[in-house]
């Protein structure tokens, strides 16, 4: 089965053309370089987003502090991955790429900081 | 045992508190009571801001007497309360030779009317003085009294004069009910509140019937009449120096091209009539007829000069005002149906409606000190550098901008707030602040913040214009939104 | 010149990517004395609300967020002490002789600059700009507000949303609601095609099952104290109506994405001449305006898609900046 696919890795949005079977990727036209490649086939086999947000602080510089995983995490836990991270109430100081969350849903992902917190 | 105020007023516009500012000359207790958040959330803030003249009034109509005395009126008004009023004139203008007998007729009705100062004026004339006017255009009845105000700021101001001379203002008082027994007015209002009173003087604006109907009154009818306005770009302030008008039509003054207080030119009021009180939209078709009309007196006016816009509704009940004493329920008085000129002609109504209480009854003796003068709010922008730069040194939040497009100040809007703002179109129609060109793109979250601080409120009940129009549904930390799985294959 | 006036080889105003990229660059081309005013509480600009990834795929081969992207140049700016940054610092007035007069909390300042680079970003077009006919109530958003509203403030705007116009800011905050739970009814444009990224669409709106109605436009919008629905007509190739195609869709919050403006309204007091259509300088060469030693840079002098073409034009400001000063024989 033929699937179009847009690349979301870079601005170009290469159209992708994939040849897909029982939900395994075959091969895959269209890109312009190897990371759309490797998109198809994440894309086509295990679909995945990097998530971003903020968190609620309590004493820090700035009431919320903005947040996201520090790789893609599987689409299907984006909702359960929303709530942990609404959960969070952070009240030491952090810095950009400090952890917020380890381990995001056992996922072997962590959240972390992206703008220092004073 | 509750207070029995002398005199209670309904209606908090230009019309109620120009009267709760008359009465305070007086040693009267006086309460008014408003259904909004707010003050001139009614018709009073969706006006052309015009201080008419006088003319385009039949020569023996109420209205037309009204406005030409509170034209000269506002004038000390404006001084005593430290409102802006600039005297700008007015060309009625006229395009063809079989319109000239129209025009003249209109100066001499107002001239038995006693409008100071009408002349005709040619098309030379209209080159040297307006030189964006078309060119074609013939002639032009000159009223050299017209002037302009800020219809919103003024009635802040004359509520806040009023209540410096001891008159008593309640918000969110909406009146639902009236009895008059023992010779005293028993007001009831939608939160369950009761107030007593001798006298009642009914100014709800676009509600004056409804008010009257509760008092077993049921001769006056309200059918408003829409108008839409669009203000134009800061940016094309000089466009013209006077207030243009064309020939009126029946119903109304026509498709004006306006200067405001704040220096945006303004351009309509459209008038059709329509059955629903709430019915503030603006349309295609109102916008298509307002350009039309304009660009026939001044062509280069475009589309794309529209910052802004909004339409109000003309309570029109008749030809003419509505101001009497109720024989039928004695010391009742009705201020209804106030059209146009009915900002104009507020000071001169205030007065009438003085002498009708004295007349039926109540006794008005001077105070012996009446705070006459206001003390202006402080705005940085209009003043000279050198003395802003004074303000903010003196003043350290005087020099935190928050309004970024009309250099409003944190202070600026704590003082709207301590001077009764409540809501967000309260600080806007005070400071100027969101009215700008991004229209609070930039300054909405800074401005609830500062609502929410000074009047302790969580920042979910700060609202547009009252209950009902608050600006976000909640707050992501206390959280009402159910997180749902948005994920599921 | 006032006595009273503080002289500085460059001055930049504006503290997003644009003036810090032009302030580094001039550093490196050897300005000695570089002053970058900024208004707000932090450096960063426009991208301490963008909390999405995004940024920096050219300058730093990485997939950043806003703040990460500004985090890394604001590192910069504190290891080069040839430049000074003033926060808080608002500059209301501009001059043709590049006399600036700044307020501050407390203080009133005025400066005056040998070369001026200006980076004030730009503003949203609004509701009223379109302009789209009905009520006024409570409930419309420009996009960017709704965004600062959510990821600064931490509050939502509401449940039930229709986006108008297709524009990246819009597709970014319909992402943004329905990850906080809201439901996105619509996005509405009057084009035939997105104006936002291709990895927009899929990202923010298929991911989420979001409509996308090309070809339409918000006709009217309802509601007295909040917007209760908007009426949604389908136009044809030369944007006119289509009658009978008319249909409503309820909503308690409208987001306005049609479009950002260059903020120029400072040169435009000195008398710099702007093109009315787009509030651009009209300008003879990149970055320039028609003073010489007057620049501006980023979103203020065109409105850019990418961050990382931003400071890539805004360093060449610096460079011009550093060039005018050595003419000058400074
Ligand atoms: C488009 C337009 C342009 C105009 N231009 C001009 C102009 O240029 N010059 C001019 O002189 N005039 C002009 N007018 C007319 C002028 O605006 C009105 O005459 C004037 O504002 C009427 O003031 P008011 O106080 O009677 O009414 P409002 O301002 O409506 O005040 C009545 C108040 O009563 C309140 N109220 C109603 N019912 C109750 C209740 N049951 N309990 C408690 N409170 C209640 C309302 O909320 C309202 O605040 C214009 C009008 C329109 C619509
Ligand atoms: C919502 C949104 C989403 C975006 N998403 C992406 C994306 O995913 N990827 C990408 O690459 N790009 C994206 N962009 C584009 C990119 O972020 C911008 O083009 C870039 O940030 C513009 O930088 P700038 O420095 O010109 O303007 P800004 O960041 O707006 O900075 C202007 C600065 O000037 C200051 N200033 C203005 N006037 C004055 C004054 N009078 N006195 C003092 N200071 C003043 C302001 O406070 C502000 O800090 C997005 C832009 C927006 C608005
Ligand atoms: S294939 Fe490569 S170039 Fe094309 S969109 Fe994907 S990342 Fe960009």
């Amino acid at each position: 089965m033929k699937k179009q696919l847009t690349c979301i890795e870079c601005p170009n949005g290469c159209v992708l053309t994939a040849e897909v079977k029982n939900g395994r990727l075959l091969t895959v036209e269209g890109y312009q370089c190897p990371k759309g490649e490797t998109y198809a086939k994440e894309e086509i086999e295990s679909p995945r987003r990097t998530v971003t947000s903020t968190v609620r602080t309590e004493g820090l510089g700035i009431k919320w502090v903005p947040v996201r995983t520090n790789r893609p995490i599987p689409k299907a836990s984006i909702g359960a991955a929303m709530q942990a991270i609404q959960r969070v109430r952070l009240t030491h100081p952090v810095r950009v790429g400090d952890v917020v969350v380890a381990n995001l849903l056992s996922l072997g992902i962590d959240v972390v900081a992206t703008r220092n917190s004073e | 045992m509750k207070k029995t105020y002398d005199v209670i007023i309904i209606g908090g516009g230009v019309v109620g508190t120009s009267i709760a500012r008359e009465l305070s000359r007086f040693t009267l207790s006086v309460a008014l009571l408003e259904k909004e958040a707010e003050l001139a959330f009614g018709v009073s803030k969706s006006n052309s801001g015009i201080i008419h003249p006088g003319t385009q009034n039949p020569p023996f109509s109420l209205k037309g007497r009204l406005c030409v005395e509170g034209n000269r009126l506002m004038r000390t008004w404006a001084r005593e309360l430290g409102v802006h009023f600039v005297e700008v004139g007015e060309c009625i203008l006229i395009f063809e030779e079989k319109e000239r007998a129209a025009l003249l007729q209109i100066k001499a009705d107002a001239e038995s009317l006693g409008v100071p100062g009408l002349r005709l004026v040619d098309r030379a004339w209209l080159r040297d003085h307006e030189p964006n006017v078309n060119p074609e255009a013939l002639a032009a009845l000159y009223a050299p009294s017209a002037g302009i105000i800020s219809p919103y700021r003024l009635v802040y101001d004359l509520a806040e004069n009023a209540v410096r001379n001891g008159a008593e203002i309640f918000l969110e008082q909406k009146v639902v009910s009236l009895r008059k027994e023992n010779n005293l007015f028993w007001v009831g209002t939608e939160s369950g509140e009761s107030f007593q009173s001798r006298f009642l003087i009914n100014a709800a604006g676009l509600f004056a019937d409804e008010v009257a109907r509760l008092a077993g009154i049921h001769d006056i009818t309200i059918r408003p009449r829409k108008g839409e306005e669009y203000l134009l770009d800061k940016k094309r302030e000089n466009l013209t120096r006077h207030l243009l008008f064309p020939l009126p039509t029946k119903t109304s003054k026509g498709i004006l091209v306006i200067k405001t207080a704040d220096g945006n030119p303004m351009v309509g009021p459209t008038a059709r009539p329509t059955d629903d009180k709430e019915d503030l939209a603006t349309t295609d078709q109102g916008l298509q007829e307002v350009l039309a009309a304009v660009q026939k007196m001044v062509p280069s006016i475009r589309r794309e000069d529209i910052i802004a816009y909004f339409a109000g509704l003309r309570p029109v009940a008749g030809d003419d005002f509505i101001l009497r004493h109720e024989h039928g329920v004695p010391g009742m008085i009705q201020a209804a149906g106030m059209q146009s000129p009915g900002l104009t002609a507020a000071p001169a109504v205030a007065r009438c409606v003085c002498s009708l209480l004295a007349k039926n009854g109540l006794a008005l003796r001077r105070k012996w000190f009446f705070h006459r003068h206001r003390k202006a709010a402080r705005h940085l922008f209009t003043l000279p550098l050198g003395q802003a730069g004074k303000l903010i040194r003196r003043h350290p939040p005087y020099g935190d901008i928050v309004c970024r497009c009309e250099m409003v100040s944190a202070q600026e809007v704590r003082d709207a707030v301590h001077r009764g703002a409540r809501t967000l179109d309260g600080i806007k129609f005070r400071t100027r602040a969101q009215a700008g060109r991004c229209h609070g793109g930039f300054c909405t979250t800074r401005i609830m913040k500062i609502l929410a601080a000074e009047l302790n409120l969580p920042p979910e009940k700060i609202s547009k214009r009252g209950p009902g129009s608050e600006i976000v549904m909640a707050d992501r930390d206390t959280g009402v939104f159910e997180a749902k799985d948005q994920h599921e294959e | 010149m006032k006595n009273n006036t503080v002289q500085h080889d460059c001055i930049i105003v504006g503290g997003g990517p644009a003036g810090m990229a032009a302030a580094l660059e001039a550093a490196a081309q050897g300005v000695k004395d570089i002053l970058l005013l900024e208004r707000d509480q932090y450096l960063g600009g426009i991208l301490n609300q963008c909390i999405h990834t995004g940024f920096g795929l050219h300058q730093f081969q990485a997939d950043l967020t806003g703040p990460e992207f500004s985090a890394r140049y604001i590192q910069r700016l504190h290891e080069t002490p040839q430049i000074r940054v003033s926060l808080q610092t608002f500059v209301v007035r501009l001059t043709p002789d590049k006399i600036l007069t700044c307020i501050k909390p407390g203080r009133m300042l005025t400066l005056a600059a040998k070369a001026l680079i200006l980076c004030t970003g730009c503003r949203e077009r609004t509701r009223e700009m379109i302009p789209i006919p009905g009520t006024r109530p409570a409930g419309v958003f420009p996009a960017g507000l709704a965004q600062k509203l959510i990821n600064m403030e931490g509050l939502l705007p509401g449940k039930e949303v229709v986006v108008i116009g297709s524009g990246d800011i819009g597709l970014i905050m319909a992402r943004r609601f329905s990850l906080e739970g809201a439901r996105v009814r619509a996005v509405i444009e009057i084009l035939p095609q997105s104006r936002g990224l291709a990895r927009n669409v899929v990202q923010c709106l298929e991911d989420f099952d979001i409509p996308l109605y090309l070809q339409h436009r918000v006709a009217c919008l309802y509601g007295r104290q909040r917007v209760e629905k908007v009426k949604v007509v389908r136009v044809d190739d030369s944007l006119r109506d289509l009658p009978g195609t008319a249909f409503f869709l309820p909503c308690d919050t409208v987001l306005v994405s049609v479009g950002l403006i260059p903020e120029n309204e400072l040169i435009e007091m000195a008398g710099v001449p702007l093109d009315p259509r787009t509030n651009t300088p009209v300008s003879p060469g990149i970055n320039q305006t028609s003073f010489p030693g007057l620049f501006v840079s980023g979103n203020a002098f065109r409105i850019y898609d990418l961050v990382d073409s931003v400071v890539r034009d805004s360093a060449c400001a610096g460079r011009q900046a550093a060039e005018y000063l050595r003419g000058l024989g400074t």
